[in-house]
């Protein structure tokens, strides 16, 4: 049972936890995950470590409301407990000897993008980070961004936050206007993870990408959460969750990370009715 | 009185119905069936039931017991050997240890040992009230890795001489296979769960949520001042055949699939994790994991499901009752076959179509036995142009694993096989001082009770290595 210290609306869907769990705290690293269980009887879902706070022994998760799980997990408040709450797992990303690196988030993957950010720009090194998000009303760590980077490039689908376009525009310009990087780091949807990849492929700048797959126990155990890497199958838990983003077969994660859609939805409307039954007055997301 | 030449057979649950629920399949004997079975032991002199037991329980001692009606008689001598007696009595298999060596089975069926063990146990649950006593500490501190069947042994061996032991799990429940892996119709979890509470009671102490080679390395505890480690980490990363189809939708390891089941409950109405239910099922591989796969598909509603094994019925590395137990319920073993490919739908006018990449079918080509491998068993070599279709949505590979890295790669000067096994002398220690390991870890898949006795042999070895000190 691991108490949440404190909770914050990011944006209309995506909410920031801050979490008691020392054992946690004390190794844990940019890149790698926990593992909770938000109550008895939930789903083992895997989210990305935030940040952390090894004296006051706490971790930070961020997460997207997008089913079932993540629905119940928003719904415990401060002072709650979560079931489950077990890490660190996974390898933590490598940034030993760089020099000058691009990190490139997108949506809720900016929440994992911004401790290895975060992490570089302390350790010396000039990060260029490039954040992207749909419209303005969906922005998250903005101030952080800005805070542990060389440079921060804003870019939005619609215009309505920095400037109009994807984050692979950004990357290019950046790019063809000189700059030269050690490395690429990119954390975000699929598709957008796939066209940095193919954009750095073209220049030869060896990229890294952070893959979220479907995981149960997150140990080695089971096997759910593999990938092609290389045409190898590779295991996110134990292998990664970091990979050669020049390797990864993307179309084939993004199909497998589809296979319980329909159950997710499913999944999704049941805790909103859970919801619903508890605080009639708070409409469902 | 003459001898009963067979076995009494095993109460069980009509095929028909059983394999639709997820109710325990084997109901366990009567008292008077019980006793029955007891007479039918000849108290021979030499016993060499005990010899084929891995924990060396006292098994004419028990039996004997069971004769006079004192099952709780019974149990004690059970449970001086052996920590998990109501597990034991289900999942061991009895016919290539105990009851292989059995003098009656010279002639006729041997003593259903195994099924006097369940019934002992099971009495002892429903009737005994459990009086563990706490022993006296001794004052030293064992950490043990992974909450399984060589874990919960070595714990609980240790605990009873006085040991302070605390077992770590990686998992938010402790019991390892016995409650990730094993289906509940073969293993209640609530017999796990109670065996579990008798090992709380005894002191041990269990810590789930904490991955020892993450959260915690074996020398921080070590440091932390525990004066030996016993690993139990069990079997690891699940082995794919590295055929075309194996990343669609709908392809599982057996791990993946009973994990999602047993541990997570998908199985029950309404879960919150989900699994892929119906249709048509194939399992690959033929052990004892394969039967378990392919009967909870079945009981998860599916239309048909077959074992699909490359070899033939005569090499199945699986328990014949458990064997038997599948046929019944009407499973279909494919012997003598072996798949090429997966193989997905696609639709070529829609890629936003949600069936695509979810599995249509599985090819597959009828093998023959040629001659035989290092194994010594017959190899199975594929017969030219007999490639078929298997329909199935939903494909399951139990073809073994291969060992987790986590602590191996945490723990410097921890030597490994080349297959990656913890290299253990017979006293279970590892190259590293005052770290133990035993079971899947150790041996790769391999089962309960070998685990049991791996965990009793290092219990020794450290209570010797600890008083010696």
């Amino acid at each position: 049972m691991n108490r949440i210290l404190r909770k914050e609306r990011l944006n209309s869907s995506v909410t920031l936890m801050e979490v008691d769990a020392p054992l946690v705290a004390r190794k844990a690293e940019p890149g790698q995950f926990i593992i909770l269980r938000a109550d008895e009887d939930g789903e083992r879902i895997p989210l990305t470590v935030a940040d952390f706070d090894r004296e006051k022994g706490s971790v930070t998760i961020i997460f997207q409301i997008v089913g079932g799980t993540t629905k119940r997990l928003d719904m415990l408040n401060e002072g709650d407990y979560i079931r489950d709450f077990a890490g660190p797992l996974g390898r933590a990303t490598h940034t030993e000897g760089l020099k000058k690196v691009a990190v490139v988030g997108g949506g809720v993957g900016c929440a994992i993008a911004y401790p290895v950010t975060k992490k570089l720009f302390e350790q010396g090194a000039e990060v260029h980070a490039i954040a992207g998000f749909r419209s303005h009303d969906l922005v998250i760590l903005e101030n952080e961004f800005a805070a542990h980077s060389t440079r921060f490039l804003r870019m939005s689908d619609d215009g309505s936050w920095g400037e109009k376009g994807l984050v692979t525009d950004a990357l290019r310009g950046l790019i063809e206007a000189g700059e030269r990087y050690d490395e690429v780091i990119t954390i975000g949807p699929l598709p957008m993870m796939k066209f940095v990849c193919l954009l750095t492929k073209e220049y030869g700048i060896k990229t890294i990408a952070s893959m979220n797959p479907i995981m149960i126990d997150g140990t080695g155990m089971c096997g759910g959460c593999r990938l092609t890497v290389g045409g190898e199958t590779k295991f996110a838990c134990v292998d990664g969750p970091e990979f050669d983003g020049h390797l990864i077969d993307f179309d084939e994660a993004a199909s497998r990370g589809r296979m319980y859609a329909g159950f997710e939805r499913h999944a999704y409307e049941e805790a909103c009715r859970l919801l619903n039954a508890k605080e009639a007055s708070e409409p469902c997301l | 009185m003459p001898v009963i030449q067979k076995k009494h057979p095993m109460p069980t649950q009509e095929p028909a119905v059983r394999a639709r629920n997820f109710q325990e399949v084997a109901l366990g004997y009567t008292k008077e069936i019980a006793l029955s079975e007891a007479a039918r032991c000849l108290n021979c002199r030499n016993q060499p039931c005990v010899q084929g037991c891995p924990v060396n329980i006292n098994i004419p001692a028990f039996i004997g017991l069971v004769k006079q009606g004192d099952f709780e008689g019974a149990y004690r001598v059970i449970s001086q050997a052996s920590s998990l007696p109501a597990v034991c009595g289900r999942v061991c298999p009895q016919e290539t240890q105990c009851e292989s060596k059995c003098t009656l089975g010279v002639r006729f069926e041997p003593v259903g040992i195994g099924r006097l063990e369940r019934f002992v146990a099971d009495w002892h649950n429903e009737n005994a009230a459990d009086t563990v006593e706490k022993p006296a500490q001794n004052g030293h501190r064992v950490a043990v890795v992974g909450s399984g069947p060589s874990g919960l042994t070595c714990a609980g061996d240790l605990a009873k001489k006085g040991y302070q032991v605390t077992v770590y799990e990686a998992l938010h429940t402790a019991g390892g296979v016995l409650v990730y892996g094993i289906p509940e119709f073969r293993l209640p979890k609530a017999i796990v769960a109670r065996e579990v509470e008798t090992l709380k009671a005894l002191g041990v102490q269990i810590e789930t949520n904490v991955i020892i080679g993450k959260t915690l390395t074996v020398d921080e505890l070590l440091e932390d001042g525990f004066e030996a480690v016993f690993i139990g980490s069990g079997a690891g990363l699940p082995n794919f055949m590295g055929i075309p189809g194996e990343a669609l939708k709908g392809v599982y390891s057996a791990n993946e699939f009973l994990t999602r089941s047993n541990l997570m409950k998908a199985y029950l109405p309404d879960p919150q994790t989900p699994i892929m239910k119906g249709g048509s099922v194939a399992v690959v591989g033929g052990g004892n994991v394969a039967m378990d796969a392919a009967r909870t598909a079945l009981r998860l509603g599916a239309k048909k499901v077959y074992i699909v094994y490359r070899r033939s019925m005569e090499e199945l590395p699986a328990r014949r009752e458990e064997v038997e137990h599948a046929e019944k319920e009407g499973i279909e073993f494919r012997l003598l076959c072996n798949p090429l490919e997966i193989l997905g739908y696609q639709n070529p006018e829609n890629p936003r179509d949600e069936r695509n990449g979810f599995v249509t079918g599985m090819r597959c080509i009828r093998m023959e036995l040629g001659e035989p491998d290092a194994s010594g068993r017959r190899r199975p070599v594929p017969i030219e142009g007999s490639e078929f279709m298997l329909d199935v949505d939903t494909v399951i590979m139990a073809i073994g694993t291969s060992p987790n890295p986590l602590i191996k790669s945490t723990t410097e000067g921890l030597e490994v096989n080349r297959r990656g096994g913890i290299i253990v002398d017979e006293a279970g220690l590892t190259s590293r001082r005052g770290v133990y390991a035993g079971g899947d870890a150790v041996t790769g898949a391999a089962t309960v009770i070998s685990a049991m006795g791996a965990g009793k042999v290092a219990a020794r070895a450290i209570d010797e290595a600890l008083r010696g000190a």
